[in-house]
């Protein structure tokens, strides 16, 4: 009784026109619910609903039968038996013809429709009923939107599952449908009637049957629509996309040939219609139906279609892209157009569909005629005639096209039309021997016209041999016979003289061409190996002798890397042979001589471009750069050679700038580039034996940096081999005595190094920056001493102790046990060996128990009283704290500690940190200088190095350790800067500050932004007082407008507005860089965007400031003051403004 | 007043391409100074809207970078428009934004000169000389109403 109830109550909720419709949709579905979960009979539902069913009250009856029809709906996975459904379809059948309940009719019947046949389906003499009730009760185009969407539904379901029942309806079919879809705009609704005239012709496929003779009535409902065009926006309601709905229409006119004529003619004559979609439609439309129609049928259109393809090819064609900066290798390189691209592509499905009716039609057709005829008129680019030129564009593409459509179709245009070249210019196939026996073309005889149709032809055809599985065929012949006059053309235009010197398109011409020859696959032989040769000789002359035609000699260059990539790539042996012996083995000659012309940086870049094309080549031309490499620096060392020295400097930067980041990419040469390293080792132990070799800096520079980049890209046992080389050479060949070195006492300024041991030196501290953390370095405690006793004056010496510490292991038990040198060590010895120094003006201390002995970080307080010593020692820690900033080590904190004593050491009371400093402090004379350079260590901290500490070498990095330093170090530099009271001390911890925020990551200053903005303005200040700070100032500028356009920073910047404001106009008019002042003045727009009660007072500041600036030196500045003037006065009304 | 348009159908031509300045690319010396020239000048008003339509002067052709002439070492500055009709009364209101804008973007040692193209205006010597009469110049920007059909056709100038 309760389950009538609650029915009762859920039927009246939908029923009730009251209820709002989301308790209308949940009635709905707790009925559904009831009868999937048996907890309700279909037929006590409908007993249930009897009375609204019968109701004679429209609405009520409506709604009841709606309900009984959605109810359907939702139970479609439940299993009906076949008398359920019958009498369901009688019922819903029947009440078609209530127009006032036809939604319930058509929800119902598409319910029943579209049941699987596992949970009981409808039988076809239902369906029959369903559609015949259809055709017979509703008038489609008289219901709303929603209803002829369902109708739409339901004749789709009707001919997808129950095809069969519904073809016999025949006539009475095909004009309900007709009469359906007739005059529909919806596009939802017109997807689905498009659907159905395919399904139609799916059912009716008979060309001649019932379809052709309602053929032209569909094609007069249809017809209107295309081309498809919404005048309204895509997008709002409709979920359907133009190109969807246009693909529909042209799956509908495709669906059956009946259309064909009709179809076809609409589409040539829309196809010159001015509106671009209408012309892509066409395009697409035609190969559709081309696909689908057959070739009998579009044979008798061939004619017409090609010649409105003609133009339409001939009209959209842009002007081609003949320039170097891209080579693509297959043919003529057009500007992507659309529509051009839709009518090759219908071209080309004409030309498979029915190859000899198209082909005689190119071939026959008389502007391509026209061309071929007049081809030795067309002597040189820039004398063709516009019209002229496009069509020589326009028929170069079909005709490449056409190449690489299919075999045939490259037969016959080889056969025709290059033989027709050929002899309008005089070489007939008969007489080509005596050309291919030394016959050179004169170059006047050669021309733009034909050699432009060659390179298509032929690079249709190379395409044609790529893809194609059968390779053979008449064009094979025919290009073999004429490839030694097409090699002859192709390179005569490149044929340079005193008096003569061809244009740039020429040049193109010439090189291409010849590229596209040299680039045919030898398998299937139409070029023969003689003549892929004689294009390398070619090429290779140019090389060497024509370099000063940069155009030719660049695009010649570029022209053997395709060539030489293209044969590694596909392994041709044969060609690869070729290759290697005229092309690699000739430049490495090239590398040796010194008596031709070409200039040393070509051959390096020859070299280099030729390397690259594979590993192969990579290899031998490595080898022949290393020999070219240690025979200069012998040169060097022997005779001193100013120009070997150059030579081996432009060597070594092409290793390594250019092939070894290409050797790191593709891998498999580190046995070469261990190899190499070793060796430049060896040649620096052996050049000990003369007298100060690294004296070039350059030399040196160049060095460093080979090594440095090889010993990064090398693994951990190669890095060991290199390592322990180097180590032996700087044992055996210097005079440091590493060995002793720990036990001696260290002595700053003992050792006079001579040049050539501070060469090694250096070279071994760039192995040692490059090293990955595994790497095992011998003797390392030696070499922390030698490091440091050395800092003087040397900065990659303090590179490299960062580099140790950085990647050197913590303490830990494992360490322990296995005896290995731990960081905690390194440390110990960096920080507490004393350490002798011999000053000229040396300064006894009294209370040392030895009087110029002292920690490093003593010398960084200054304590040596020597200046020199000083900033070294500060520069070798600031590196030292930059290793272990990176890894998140907590020394760093001690470190920075004696930074910002250095930095506030006028003060009488100083920091506790540092021991014994206390007493001296008062006496010393502090050199402002040094501590400068304090300041400045807090650059090398924060900012990323390019040279070490990164990534490409390896270093340990703690994620976000730039944000961990800012929050520790922010509190420490806003206590010193409010207490400090000299002005010296202050200045250089702004400085300090400075550097650290701008290098921090904007999203953590913009928390602190409150705090730091008053800091942050006294340093722009401060900074704009040395000229030499302009770039600090400008990075410190970009912190503040980050902080300006973020979000997060614009509650501080409103609180600071007027200092900020001040501080902003004061840099208006820096004169020492325009960055400066264009960034402020940006900035001050950006604050004219906050809340007026805020800025208003400040307007008149900011007016009286920007007019200097429209009077500014620079451009860019006067155009931000202009906008910025506005921006301020726009704050009141405009009529204040001053005129 | 009229009423309606004055001139319904204005002829639009196409915006010039706004080219990249050479100079820009090789930012060399800090301390080379750019003179304020032609295009800057024309940078400056082609952007303003036409009183009536919602093109901007550069479009309808009422001023062109030819049409101004500039003299950075005195400080002078001429720009000559033309009016789409003859009997434009709207001439006194462009050549008001012209002189307002100028004016806003210049620095204060220029003197700006705005001109009716000769025989493009019927009267073109009082309109010439209402636009250079310092007073009525004045006299104008004192009417909010003036003031504020000004402000809106410069507006996407700034932009």
């Amino acid at each position: 009784m309760a389950e009538t109830n609650q029915l009762a109550r859920h039927i009246e909720s939908y029923v009730a026109s009251s209820s709002i419709p989301t308790h209308q949709v949940a009635s709905l579905d707790s009925i559904g619910l009831l009868i999937k979960t048996n907890a309700l009979t279909l037929e006590a539902l409908v007993i249930g609903l009897d009375m609204y069913l019968t109701s004679t009250d429209a609405v009520i009856r409506s709604r009841g039968i709606l309900l009984l029809a959605e109810v359907l709906t939702r139970i479609h996975s439940k299993y009906l038996n076949s008398e359920t459904i019958h009498s369901l379809v009688g019922f819903f059948k029947e009440r078609m013809a209530d127009w006032q309940a036809v939604r319930g009719a058509l929800v119902g019947c598409l319910a029943l429709i579209r049941r699987k046949s596992v949970v009981g389906m409808v039988i076809g003499s239902d369906a029959k009923a369903i559609a015949q009730s259809f055709l017979l009760h509703l008038q489609v185009q008289s219901l709303g939107q929603y209803d002829r969407k369902l109708c739409f539904e339901l004749i789709v379901s009707l001919l997808e599952h129950h095809a069969d029942a519904v073809a016999s309806l025949e006539e009475d079919l095909v004009y309900g449908i007709c009469e359906a879809i007739d005059t529909e705009k919806d596009p939802e609704c017109l997807m689905l009637a498009f659907h159905i005239v395919e399904f139609l012709a799916h059912i009716y496929p008979d060309p001649s049957g019932l379809l052709a003779s309602f053929a032209k009535d569909i094609f007069d409902i249809l017809e209107p629509y295309f081309p498809i065009h919404f005048t309204h926006p895509s997008g709002g309601e409709t979920h359907v996309q133009r190109d969807d709905l246009s693909r529909t229409l042209m799956h509908a006119f495709s669906s059956t040939p009946v259309f064909e004529p009709f179809v076809i003619p609409l589409f040539l004559e829309k196809l010159s219609s001015s509106l671009h979609s209408a012309k892509i439609d066409s395009l697409q439309y035609l190969r559709a139906c081309s696909v689908k129609y057959g070739s009998e049928r579009i044979a008798k259109y061939a004619k017409a279609i090609w010649s409105s393809l003609k133009d339409t090819i001939n009209t959209y064609l842009g002007e081609p892209d003949l320039s170097f900066s891209l080579a693509p290798i297959d043919g003529i390189d057009f500007p992507k157009n659309e529509v051009v691209i839709e009518a090759l592509s219908l071209l080309q499905e004409l030309i498979v569909q029915n190859s000899s009716q198209l082909i005689s039609l190119i071939i026959d057709d008389e502007d391509v005629n026209f061309i071929i005829n007049n081809i030795s008129s067309y002597e040189n680019y820039n004398t063709i005639s516009v019209q002229e030129k496009k069509k020589l564009h326009a028929i170069g593409r079909i005709l490449y096209l056409t190449a690489k459509t299919s075999i045939p179709s490259c037969n016959a245009v080889f056969q025709s039309l290059l033989s027709r070249m050929m002899d309008n210019l005089g070489f007939s196939a008969s007489n080509t021997d005596g050309l291919q026996n030394g016959g050179n073309f004169a170059s006047q005889s050669v021309n733009f016209g034909f050699l432009y149709l060659c390179i298509e032809l032929l690079a249709g055809c190379r395409e044609l041999v790529t893809l194609s599985e059968e390779k053979h065929g008449t064009y094979c012949t025919i290009l073999h016979s004429f490839s030694a006059v097409l090699f002859n053309a192709f390179g005569s235009v490149l044929a340079v003289s005193d008096d003569r010197c061809p244009p740039d398109l020429d040049i193109y011409i010439g090189v291409k061409g010849l590229l596209i020859l040299a680039m045919f696959h030898l398998d299937v032989f139409p070029i023969p190996k003689s003549t892929f040769e004689n294009i390398l000789k070619k090429f290779m002359s140019i090389i060497i002798e024509d370099f000063d035609k940069t155009v030719l000699w660049n695009a010649t260059l570029k022209a053997l890397f395709h060539i030489g990539s293209f044969v590694q790539n596909f392994s041709e042996s044969e060609k690869a042979m070729s290759y290697r012996s005229f092309v690699v083995d000739k430049i490495m000659e090239l590398l040796s001589l010194d008596d031709i012309a070409l200039p040393f940086s070509l051959k390096v870049e020859a070299l280099s471009d030729i390397g690259m094309t594979g590993m192969k080549n990579m290899l031998t031309i490595l080898q022949g750069l290393e020999g070219a490499i240690f025979a200069n620096l012998s040169e060097v060392y022997v005779h001193k050679s100013l120009q070997s020295i150059e030579t081996a400097v432009q060597l070594l930067e092409c290793y390594s700038c250019k092939l070894l980041p290409w050797i790191h990419e593709h891998g498999g040469a580190e046995k070469f580039v261990v190899q190499f390293a070793v060796e430049i080792w060896s040649q620096a132990g052996n050049c000990m034996d003369f007298s100060s070799p690294f004296e070039e800096k350059g030399l040196l520079d160049a060095m460093m940096t080979a090594m440095k980049v090889s010993v990064g890209c090398c693994s951990v046992e190669s890095q060991n081999v290199i390592i322990q080389k180097a180590y032996s050479i700087l044992l055996s060949h210097t005079n440091f005595q590493l060995n002793d070195v720990e036990r001696s006492p260290l002595t700053l300024g003992k050792y006079d190094i001579s040049p050539r041991d501070e060469g090694i030196l250096l070279l071994f501290t760039s192995v040692i920056i490059a090293l990955r953390a595994k790497t095992h370095v011998p003797n390392i405690r030696g070499l922390l001493h030698l490091f440091i006793i050395t800092l003087r004056g040397l900065v990659p010496v303090a590179q490299a102790l960062g580099s140790i510490v950085n990647k050197l292991i913590s303490k830990s038990n494992d360490t322990e046990k296995s005896g290995e040198f731990t960081l905690e060590e390194a440390l110990d010895i960096i920080f507490n060996t004393k350490i002798q120094f011999s000053s000229t003006n040396m300064f006894r201390r009294c209370n040392g128990s030895n009087g110029n002995e002292m920690v490093l970080t003593d010398f960084c307080l200054g304590m040596a009283n020597d200046r020199l010593l000083q900033t070294s020692a500060i520069c070798g820690l600031s590196w030292i704290g930059k290793g272990l900033l990176l890894r998140g080590h907590e020394k760093i904190k001690d470190i920075t500690m004696i930074f910002t004593e250095c930095l506030v050491s006028d003060r009488k009371s100083s920091l506790p940190l540092i021991e014994g400093s206390h007493e001296n402090t008062e006496e010393q004379k502090w050199d402002p200088l040094a501590r400068k350079c304090a300041a400045d260590a807090f650059h090398v901290l924060m900012s990323d190095a390019e040279v070490c500490l990164n990534r490409k070498f390896h270093a340990t990095i703690r994620p976000l350790y730039k944000q961990r330093f800012f929050s520790s170090m922010m509190p420490i530099f806003q206590h010193l800067i409010s207490r400090s009271d000299s002005s010296l001390s202050r200045s250089l911890l702004l400085r300090a500050f400075a550097h650290v925020i701008s290098d921090t990551p904007l999203i953590v200053i913009l928390n602190e932004a409150k705090k730091l903005i008053p800091i942050l303005l006294d340093c722009l200040s401060m900074l704009t007082e040395d000229i030499q700070d302009k770039d600090i100032l400008y990075g410190l500028l970009l912190v503040l407008s980050g902080m300006l356009t973020e979000k997060n920073g614009q509650e501080a910047v409103i609180e600071n507005a007027h200092i900020i404001i001040s501080g902003l106009i004061k840099l208006v008019d820096y004169p020492h860089k325009t960055l400066v002042r264009e960034t402020a003045i940006q900035c001050l727009v950006a604050l004219s965007e906050l809340p007026h009660v805020r800025i208003y007072p400040l307007r008149s500041q900011v007016l009286r400031a920007i007019p200097k600036c429209l009077d500014d030196t620079k451009r860019s500045v006067r155009n931000e003051a202009v906008k910025c003037r506005q921006a301020w006065a726009a704050i009141a009304s405009s009529r204040s403004l001053q005129l | 007043m009229v009423s309606g348009l004055i001139n319904a159908n204005p002829v639009i031509y196409e915006k010039k391409q706004r080219q990249q300045r050479s100079t820009q690319s090789l930012p060399t010396d800090e301390y080379a100074v750019e003179p304020i020239d032609q295009l800057e000048i024309f940078d400056h008003i082609r952007d303003i809207k036409d009183p009536e339509h919602p093109y901007s002067l550069e479009e309808l052709k009422v001023i062109t970078e030819e049409a101004v002439e500039v003299d950075d070492q005195n400080s002078y500055v001429r720009v000559t428009f033309t009016p789409t009709v003859e009997h434009c009364s709207m001439a006194t209101i462009i050549g008001l934004c012209l002189r307002v804008k100028l004016l806003r973007s210049l620095p204060s040692r220029y003197k700006v000169d705005i001109r009716v193209a000769p025989g493009s205006h019927a009267t073109e010597a009082a309109v010439n000389k209402q636009l250079n009469d310092k007073e009525r110049v004045a006299a104008a920007l004192e009417n909010p109403n003036l003031v504020e059909m000004v402000d809106e056709c410069l507006a996407p100038s700034f932009d």
